[in-house]
């Protein structure tokens, strides 16, 4: 066992899998030499080399384009679009192309394309470089959409994403780069469309994603000295969405709780909630209740983004006062 | 590659402005550079947010800008509070900007300065739009776009360029061409020689100016200018300089280039080339030059001072600065918000 950070996380992940298919490319904005504006991609360009780590120009429509472009040839392609905000820049090659080539060829050109993005807030970058835009690509059909919150989920989801025949749309959050975790010996493989069940309890269930799972746990140990036992789960892929396991500690807590750093219309947890609603309605003990930033652009001010999205003390609080 | 001052401070075609102006412009220059670096400083103490320096680019922001009438349309970038302040930004909006206050996007009227874009290149299109409505309504005001290098890849800038072409509107097309991208070269981001040529894909004139010549950029931008006033069309321009600092203070530029370039560009410094012409027609002396450090330092004190006193920003003017009016939806989370506060 290893213990990295997040960050150094990406890069050990697309290594796993660019030493295992000597065809995996990356391309992206200041990606080589300079090893991503993140640093998720340090020491790429050296082990790899140019050809396969590959600089691009500020294009981001030519960066998925290409990327898709090689794809329909065969070969695996990790894109990165260097903040989550820009793939409004780019949102045709996404939403109009790769994710409808598989349907409109009957099948024949699958795009295996991972679109790695750094998501999220915390960084006082103000509304244009913070946005959660997870939603935005949760709601185009033919999109996968994953969005690890450990070192490890980052490797292992990240060769699931390479591995998978459809274009992945794959968010690393900003604010949890400099977290550390322990990564497992040998070669890491996760399944998409698998949620986790992170801490277990009985009270309610908190449904929560990326940035959200630490302080969603957090949240809980303060609700256990309350005795309030609260299962937490790690959504960790939005498609496929694994509503077994999300419907199945509903089934046990008969309480749930999202919690969402996307703005609060058609969010992810709307999403759940709706089909919660539709399939363990008679489980529920009590309205669903959403947690999500408000649907504001999120400020840059430091006092104010941190009072847009959901902390530790709102979730706490929320459940604290609605589980009755 | 137009040049009318050389970095040694000759003269080598006619000066475009009197001395008058030139000091007047040199002090812009000095000026530009203090607020410059007393906003690195102020990052550094964790007063202002991420900031993109333009040192080096002064001469590119402050004579392009003196070229506009004070009503005329100007739409940048990050790294362009010089030029945004020539045309008459107040000072204190652009630090409570910087601190992450959207009321410094807000400046009073009739300031025609747009707060800066962040996502490279779509501004460029607003001022496309923003000079075919000056010539709706029958005005002669024109819109300059500065961009960067890097923003030509994008396919918001070749949009812009076309669309400015086939409107015919009054657009000047500013490129700071400042050879680099965050850690892509110039040479990386197009395969173009220059970047001033592509204007001829687009059916309209490019030219290329030294970007670090306080009188070259003058001259070319008032040109453009006209022409866009005149009714005659877009404009390209593309101003050779270098950005000497990082790309933000979140950068090590150390990373992707070596210091060998940055300090050969050092040598061609937009400041010095002018403060030689001055000082070579009695127009410059060491105590004029303190005393001039000693007011841009003094404004740009009390600017940051007055940044720092307002009100610090509250949760309910997010909501109301989104929409004209609050849809009921919303009126409900700005509540909550408030309480939260
Ligand atoms: C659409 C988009 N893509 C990428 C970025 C990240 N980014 C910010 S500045 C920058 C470099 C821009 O270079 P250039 O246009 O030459 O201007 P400079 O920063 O050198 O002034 C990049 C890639 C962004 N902000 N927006």
């Amino acid at each position: 066992m290893a213990e990295l950070t997040y960050r150094d996380a990406v890069a050990y992940g697309i290594a796993q899998e660019m030493r295992r298919d000597p065809n995996l490319v990356m391309l992206g904005e200041d990606i080589a030499g300079a090893g991503g504006v993140f640093k998720t991609t340090v020491g790429l360009l050296d082990e790899f080399g140019p050809a396969r780590i590959r600089d691009t120009p500020i294009s981001e429509q030519a960066i998925l384009g290409a990327a898709m472009g090689a794809a329909m040839t065969g070969i695996p392609v990790i894109a990165e679009i260097m903040f989550s905000d820009f793939i409004a820049v780019c949102f045709d090659l996404l939403a109009n192309e790769m994710a409808k080539s598989a349907y409109m060829t009957g099948g024949q050109l699958s795009v295996p394309v991972v679109v790695r993005t750094a998501n999220g807030g915390g960084s006082r970058f103000g509304a244009q470089h913070s946005q959660s835009v997870e939603n935005w690509c949760m709601m185009i059909p033919g999109l996968k959409v994953v969005a690890p919150s450990t070192p490890a989920d980052v490797v292992g989801l990240m060769a699931a994403s390479i591995r998978d025949p459809d274009p992945v749309v794959f968010f690393e959050h900003k604010s949890l780069f400099a977290s550390k975790g322990e990564i497992p010996e040998g070669e890491i493989v996760d399944e998409l469309g698998t949620a986790r069940v992170v801490r277990e309890g009985t009270d309610c269930t908190i449904a929560a994603l990326a940035l959200m799972v630490p302080r969603a746990l957090e949240a809980a140990d303060r609700l256990a000295d309350e005795g309030i036992s609260a299962e937490v789960i790690d959504v960790r892929s939005l498609v496929p969405l694994d509503t077994k396991t999300v419907l199945a500690s509903v089934e046990k807590t008969s309480r749930l709780y999202t919690v969402e750093e996307n703005p609060r219309l058609c969010g992810w947890g709307a999403e759940v909630a709706s089909i919660v609603a539709d399939e363990a309605f008679w489980d529920l003990d009590g309205p669903i209740v959403r947690i999500t930033t408000p649907h504001i652009p999120l400020p840059a001010a430091e006092a104010l983004e941190d009072m847009a999205i959901p902390s530790v003390d709102r979730i706490y609080e929320t459940v604290s006062k609605t589980i009755g | 590659m137009l040049q009318i001052l050389t970095p040694s401070g000759d003269l080598v075609a006619e000066a475009p402005l009197d001395l008058d102006m030139t000091t007047r412009l040199y002090r812009a220059l000095v000026f530009a550079r203090a607020y410059d670096r007393k906003s690195t400083a102020l990052q550094k103490q964790g007063r202002l947010a991420t900031y993109a320096p333009f040192e080096g680019q002064e001469a590119a922001q402050v004579g392009s800008a003196a070229a506009l009438n004070p009503d005329d349309w100007l739409v940048g970038t990050y790294r362009d509070a010089a030029a945004m302040w020539m045309q008459g930004y107040p000072l204190d909006l652009l630090f409570a900007g910087r601190t992450g206050d959207e009321r410094g996007g807000s400046p009073p009227e009739p300031i025609n300065v747009m707060p800066p874009s962040i996502t490279v290149g779509g501004h460029m299109v607003h001022a496309v739009g923003l000079a075919w409505a000056e010539r709706l309504q029958g005005s002669d005001r024109v819109a300059i776009t500065y961009f960067g290098d890097g923003a030509t890849s994008e396919g918001d800038f070749h949009e812009a360029m076309n669309f400015a072409g086939v409107f015919d509107v009054g657009c000047v097309f500013f490129c700071q061409n400042n050879g680099w991208a965050i850690s892509m070269p110039r040479e990386s981001q197009t395969a173009s020689e220059t970047i001033a040529q592509k204007a001829i894909a687009y059916g309209m004139p490019g030219i290329q100016v030294d970007g670090n010549d306080l009188f070259a950029v003058f001259s070319a931008t008032r040109d453009a200018v006209l022409r866009a006033r005149l009714g005659e069309g877009p404009t390209l321009i593309e101003a050779m300089t270098y950005r000497l600092g990082p790309h933000t203070t979140a950068d090590d530029p150390s990373r992707y280039r070596t210091e060998d370039e940055s300090a050969e560009w050092r040598r061609k410094d937009p400041l010095e080339r002018v403060r030689i012409y001055l000082s070579e027609r009695d127009r410059w002396s060491e105590e004029w030059q303190a005393e001039i450090e000693a007011q841009a330092s003094a404004e740009v004190e009390e600017a940051v001072a007055a940044a720092e006193a307002l009100d610090p920003p509250g949760v309910a003017g997010v909501f109301d600065a989104m929409f004209a009016d609050l849809p009921p939806i919303l009126a409900e989370q700005r509540r909550m918000a408030e309480e939260a506060e």
